[in-house]
């Protein structure tokens, strides 16, 4: 028995060696540092501290914006999707391709040409000025933040939804069709339910990192918008806090536990849609 | 016919979303005012200054060199990993596969700080090395999710057969397995150098002295203005990947068209 | 059977191979960074705040490799070196931010026989050095300079002469503010008429409440990028370090500069040396070389802040060496006052209260 595991497992060893020691202990340490004061006793309070009207209305904020922006990137990707399906089949991995080819470009330079883009006598607002349209005042405001996010990850919803949608058979829909199916039907009783897995990754792929994003509310928000992200990194680099800060990612691995556990719940043992 | 238009003006509508800070970029790179804010006329001396720019092109090639090595090591630690977490039983299965998506799911700036908390409790003095193990540690388990479907697809039947024929495993590995996942694992890797390459957070909170990617390089030259050789460089990536896809997704269509004749 | 023995060895030894290439990985840096063969020299300082072509013009004098990494304020700055994972050979902190890691025994003395060249410092700024390094012992200044405030004069009906513009209406999302925790409250102490080293706890809750009724009239909170977004005419009214005015004017002739009549800050720049440097005899020779007089004139006329090093004010130009902007007169100067540092109690207040600030 014992001979027999060793063999069959052995090949999982490197990364299992690798989980135990660059994704647990890490975890753990941050868990340990959230969980003590700076003399190394015990005490609640970093957690706690997500009371303190400062954190809650960054953490409120962080939710309302990552929630504005995730809803509008599924509203923008769900039709996406379907429209790149209809497409022909062999342009596939060119499709994918359009979707990865911007994030050669910088994250940062991408969301810095934006500030560019939507700055008071920026590019956007001198386009508008020509056409005699009213000038556009976004930046700076949680809008700029959204609209930054919904640009950095739409992709992530794209992609996931248009796998799952790539693989539903068109069998499927046309005996929906033939069984007297009108299109409306066919996409909520057939389409829509199948492509959930696809949906469900998606939200997590851009809920999460808008939620815990620091550097689009840096660059986009003038610095006058604190997210929850922004707090967290100020308690590490500049307020020198590192209890506080690990206090606080505990709140937040706590919202992405949550999501985890829905993401499992929707998608049992089909890791696989994610991507 | 209405519908086809609609749906056009649609595609148009996101491509300019998604390329318009793109094409934002590229024309900067060509402004001859060192300022972000103001339009100082066409040159080109951006891209001559680029190339005698030492600092930016380390920052390159250490970007380059990172992304490589991680996309490798994590794509050979990853491909064992599912191929062993495959024969493993469900419960176990399962909670691996859950620990492997903790940094998927994860907030980027919980892992970041948790490495470096991890590298400052050990004791381990920031530097490549830290840089490198965090960005292999974000990119297995996109790998494991790569390549994971494929291996389930292969099934176990046809590589116990080339056993039952004699083959050794490691033949049969080669010639049975392999040439099943390949798609896969070159996915992953593809997946993780773009990762690696785009990562920003994960840099920032492990790296060590003098050790700058093109991230972390942008990140501190932001507030002072980003240097014109920068939007210069990225045009310069942009396009070169931008021809490798063209070339080859045209590739196949042309031989094609040889083979036809 | 045989086989599978085989089989198990080698599983067994790929195991090992790579779990000890994993942890040589890590012990790797550790080593490579105890035995620095002495050729190297780490520099951690401010953004843009050194003209490239002298750590060039250094390396080909001296053959020494020259490591350089930036940083955006003094509170970035100080964890780093505190924590100890990264060791750096010179670093450019503040005034009050050199005092504190005096206090906190962070770093090293300098050997002044190294640096000759040292000489060239003015008096009086060593003398307003002894304020946050008592003997002189730590650092070697760099650069010096105030707070003020940049303005378009096209956008603002009069020239500004007192903080009170930046609580002005008229400007509401005109304004830029700083996003450092000491320079924000500082200047609304001064404003206020107190000192800028306050910690009289209901003086600092005042300025908090100010700061807080500011917030809907600032455009941004930011740091450096004042200077960008003051050249391309996106804010009226900018706080800014005096250092920044020359390359702004350059670049936009309608800026002007003024230090409101309330008084501000005047700082000073210094090198230090980290108690963990391990190339300190490097860090010393390449002090030794900025304080040459034609290295300074060089970069001055790069990062365009005041230099106290006085045989290089009498290289420069005429117009650089009247221009109060960047040498402010002496009646100007006893009107600001030096950041010192204020014990951790009294940072942890104004930390919390600029959190409160912020995240209104």
């Amino acid at each position: 028995m014992n001979k027999t595991f060793f063999k069959k497992y052995f090949i999982s060893g490197p990364y299992l060696f690798w989980m135990i020691a660059f994704t647990i202990i890490p975890i753990c340490l941050v868990i340990y540092y959230g969980l003590t004061d700076k003399s190394g006793t015990f005490t609640l309070q970093n957690i706690m501290s997500i009371t303190t009207p400062e954190h809650f209305k960054a953490l409120w904020l962080s939710l309302l914006l990552s929630l504005a922006s995730t809803v509008i990137c599924l509203l923008l990707a769900y039709p996406l999707a379907m429209i790149l399906k209809g497409l022909s089949v062999n342009k596939n991995s060119f499709i994918v391709f359009i979707f990865i080819l911007p994030m050669w470009m910088n994250f940062l330079l991408r969301t810095l040409a934006w500030q560019t883009i939507l700055e008071k006598n920026g590019v956007l607002n001198t386009l508008l000025e020509i056409l005699h349209l009213p000038s556009l005042n976004i930046i700076n405001t949680p809008y700029a933040i959204i609209f930054g996010m919904v640009y950095n990850f739409l992709p992530f919803m794209v992609l996931p939804i248009y796998n799952v949608l790539i693989k539903i058979d068109d069998n499927v829909i046309h005996a929906a069709k033939d069984l007297g199916a009108n299109s409306v039907q066919t996409f909520f009783k057939i389409i829509f339910p199948l492509s959930i897995p696809g949906v469900i990754s998606g939200i997590t792929m851009v809920f999460i990192p808008s939620l815990t994003t620091f550097v689009i509310s840096n660059l986009l928000g003038g610095g006058k918008i604190y997210l929850i992200g922004n707090i967290i990194e100020q308690e590490f680099t500049t307020a020198y806090n590192w209890h506080l800060g690990s206090g606080l990612s505990m709140v937040l691995m706590v919202f992405i536990l949550l999501n985890m556990i829905l993401t499992f719940k929707f998608d049992k043992g089909e890791g696989g849609a994610v991507l | 016919m209405m519908k086809k238009s609609l749906r056009n003006i649609y595609l148009a509508l996101i491509f300019i979303l998604l390329y318009a800070p793109i094409i934002t970029l590229m024309v900067l790179s060509f402004n001859a005012s060192k300022s972000r804010a103001k339009w100082g006329g066409f040159t080109f001396k951006w891209y001559i200054e680029l190339f005698q720019n030492q600092a930016i092109m380390e920052s390159l090639y250490l970007t380059l060199l990172l992304a490589f090595l991680s996309a490798f090591i994590a794509t050979i630690i990853g491909t064992a990993a599912c191929i062993g977490i495959n024969r493993m039983k469900k419960g176990p299965q399962s909670i691996i596969m859950g620990i492997t998506n903790i940094p998927l799911l994860n907030a980027e700036i919980v892992t970041g700080i948790s490495f470096m908390l991890m590298f400052i409790a050990f004791d381990i003095s920031l530097g490549f090395n830290t840089v490198l193990i965090g960005h292999i540690s974000f990119n297995i388990p996109y790998v494991i999710l790569s390549v994971m479907p494929k291996v389930k697809q292969t099934g176990k039947s046809s590589y116990e057969a080339a056993l039952d024929l004699g083959a050794t495993p490691i033949y049969a590995f080669w010639k049975v397995i392999l040439p099943d996942i390949l798609p896969g694992i070159l996915s992953g890797f593809l997946l993780s150098f773009t990762m690696s390459l785009d990562d920003f957070i994960i840099t920032y909170f492990t790296k060590g002295r003098g050790i700058n990617t093109l991230s972390t390089k942008i990140y501190s030259e932001v507030k002072k203005g980003i240097k014109p050789e920068m939007y210069a460089l990225s045009t310069l990536l942009f396009l070169s990947v931008l021809i490798l896809l063209i070339l080859v997704n045209r590739l196949p269509k042309a031989k094609e068209k040889i083979n036809n004749k | 059977m045989k086989k599978n023995k085989c089989k198990k060895w080698a599983a067994l030894f790929s195991c090992i191979a790579l779990t000890i290439f994993s942890i040589t990985s890590c012990g790797n840096k550790d080593s490579s960074q105890d035995s620095s063969d002495s050729s190297d020299l780490y520099i951690y300082n401010w953004a843009e705040y050194i003209d490239p072509e002298v750590l060039t013009m250094f390396e080909k004098e001296t053959g020494i490799q020259v490591h350089y990494d930036e940083f955006e304020t003094n509170e970035i700055m100080y964890p780093v070196i505190e924590a100890g994972a990264i060791s750096y050979d010179l670093v450019c902190p503040s005034d009050y931010m050199i005092q504190k890691m005096i206090e906190n025994d962070l770093l090293a003395e300098i050997n002044f026989d190294n640096i000759p060249n040292f000489s060239n410092i003015d008096e009086a700024q060593l003398t307003s050095a002894k304020e946050f390094d008592s003997e002189n012992k730590y650092s070697v200044p760099y650069c010096w300079g105030t707070v003020g405030i940049l303005y378009n004069t096209t956008m603002v009906e009069e020239a500004p002469d007192s903080w009170a513009v930046l609580w002005d209406e008229k400007y509401k999302d005109n304004i830029l503010m700083q996003d450092s925790v000491r320079d924000a409250f500082g200047i609304t102490l001064k404003y206020l008429g107190y000192s800028l080293n306050s910690v009289t706890e209901s003086q600092l809750q005042e300025a908090k409440e100010l700061l807080i009724e500011q917030r809907p009239l600032v455009q941004g909170y930011v740091v450096d990028q004042v200077r960008d977004k003051m050249i391309g005419n996106e804010a009226a009214i900018g706080v800014i370090y005096s250092g920044e005015v020359l390359y702004c004017q350059q670049e936009n002739d309608d800026l002007a500069y003024v230090i409101p009549k309330e008084g501000s800050n005047v700082w000073l720049d210094c090198w230090v040396i980290p108690k963990n440097a391990q190339n300190k005899e490097n860090a010393e020779a390449f002090l030794n070389f900025l304080c040459k007089p034609e290295i300074a004139v060089k970069n001055f006329e790069y990062i365009t802040y005041a230099t106290p090093n006085k045989a290089a004010k009498e290289l420069l130009a005429e117009e650089y060496q009247t221009n109060p902007a960047v040498f402010p007169p002496e009646s100007i100067l006893s009107k600001c006052e030096t950041f010192h540092y204020l014990g951790q109690e009294a940072e942890e207040l104004y930390n919390s209260l600029w959190k409160e600030v912020r995240s209104k």
